[in-house]
């Protein structure tokens, strides 16, 4: 393959060693972490306006497949859910049984202030923010956000996958995930 | 026209029209509960009302009766609306069903039973239709608190 330099991994390179020309050693965190976050195949799952601009985003303009981001109509090919919208009590068990049918390893962005905090919604009806059901690990502030927020949110996801260490490891029953 | 057919509702149920107004070229017509059926059938097959446009509950808290059951009918062939009114006392919340007369009344009903409490008898089906299923209380009723039974009602910005 003929790979002199370690730019496959970014800027990672204290952690590659090249040996010859055919040969890399790396960690396997760092193996792991990286294909995992360069490949975040969405869920297609749109609640109400956010999922316009999530539209936007995944279209030719922003075109989110630049990134490896692919939106997946099943969630047993997705690994990360956008909440994009807000999210109704009546609602709740449909997300629920989505977000539980995704394999593991898997993510939750809560895009725009309906998804993180119930937004203008302050009613009987409408769940105060999705992290009362899901553990959420990027916030998207905005009402909607723009696509330009909702890309920033994708890579903050990125480089949080980057910290994570040991998921490989906790897999095979060799300790604990140490989360990013 | 409407009046026409008002005119004619008197004439055959005398006793049950409590009320007729004509605002702006609408006309509402006021009628007792018991009688809502044999009128709704009367209005579709005499005066050709053959479209329910709605079917809705009104909560006028503080009032007696405090509901009001709200028909909106539409004659597809003439182009006239009709509104008639059922008033409804809180400790005796329900009607008759008209799904027997309009079909589409059933959904219509579900739905002010599921957010007013007003109840249908003989309705064939008389679930929640927007609220989850296992949701307890009404809340689109002017007592139901706005942000759930339990939560704090918001009381202001605190800063």
């Amino acid at each position: 393959m003929g790979v002199e330099k370690a730019e496959m991994l970014g800027s990672e390179a204290d952690n590659v060693r090249v040996l010859g020309n055919n040969v890399i050693t790396t960690s396997l965190d760092l193996l792991v972490n990286w294909s995992r976050s360069r490949s975040l195949w969405p869920m297609t799952f749109g609640l109400a306006c956010c999922a316009i601009e999530m539209m936007a985003t995944g279209a030719a303009r922003f075109d989110l497949d630049r990134l490896g981001v692919l939106f997946r109509a099943s969630p047993r090919q997705a690994d990360v859910i956008i909440i994009a919208g807000t999210v109704t009590h009546k609602m709740l068990p449909v997300i629920k049984t989505v977000y539980e049918q995704m394999p593991e390893p898997k993510y939750v962005i809560a895009m725009g202030a309906c998804a993180s905090s119930g937004g203008v919604f302050d009613t009987y009806s409408v769940l105060q923010g999705i992290d009362q059901a899901l553990p959420v690990d990027v916030y998207i502030p905005g009402c909607p956000p723009r696509p330009e927020g909702l890309l920033y949110g994708l890579l903050k996801l990125r480089e949080k996958i980057m910290r994570e260490r040991n998921t490989f490891g906790a897999a095979i029953g060799a300790g604990e995930v140490v989360p990013g | 026209m409407s009046q026409a057919v008002v005119a004619k509702l008197k004439g055959a149920f005398a006793a049950s029209v409590l009320d007729v107004k004509e605002h702006r070229g609408e006309v509402t017509v006021t009628v007792k509960k018991e009688d809502i059926v044999p009128i709704c059938q009367f209005l579709k097959d005499e005066a050709g009302y053959n479209f329910l446009c709605d079917l809705c509950g009104v909560d006028y808290l503080g009032q007696q009766p405090r509901f009001m059951v709200v028909y909106n009918l539409y004659n597809i062939a003439t182009k006239e609306r009709l509104r008639v009114k059922v008033p409804v006392a809180e400790d005796d919340a329900c009607v008759d069903t008209v799904s027997t007369v309009w079909a589409t009344a059933n959904w219509h009903e579900r739905e002010c039973w599921d957010l007013m409490g007003i109840s249908f008898n003989n309705h064939p089906d008389l679930r929640r239709i927007l609220m989850p299923a296992d949701w307890e209380g009404h809340p689109l009723r002017k007592d139901y608190p706005l942000q759930g039974p339990d939560r704090e009602p918001y009381q202001g910005r605190l800063s």
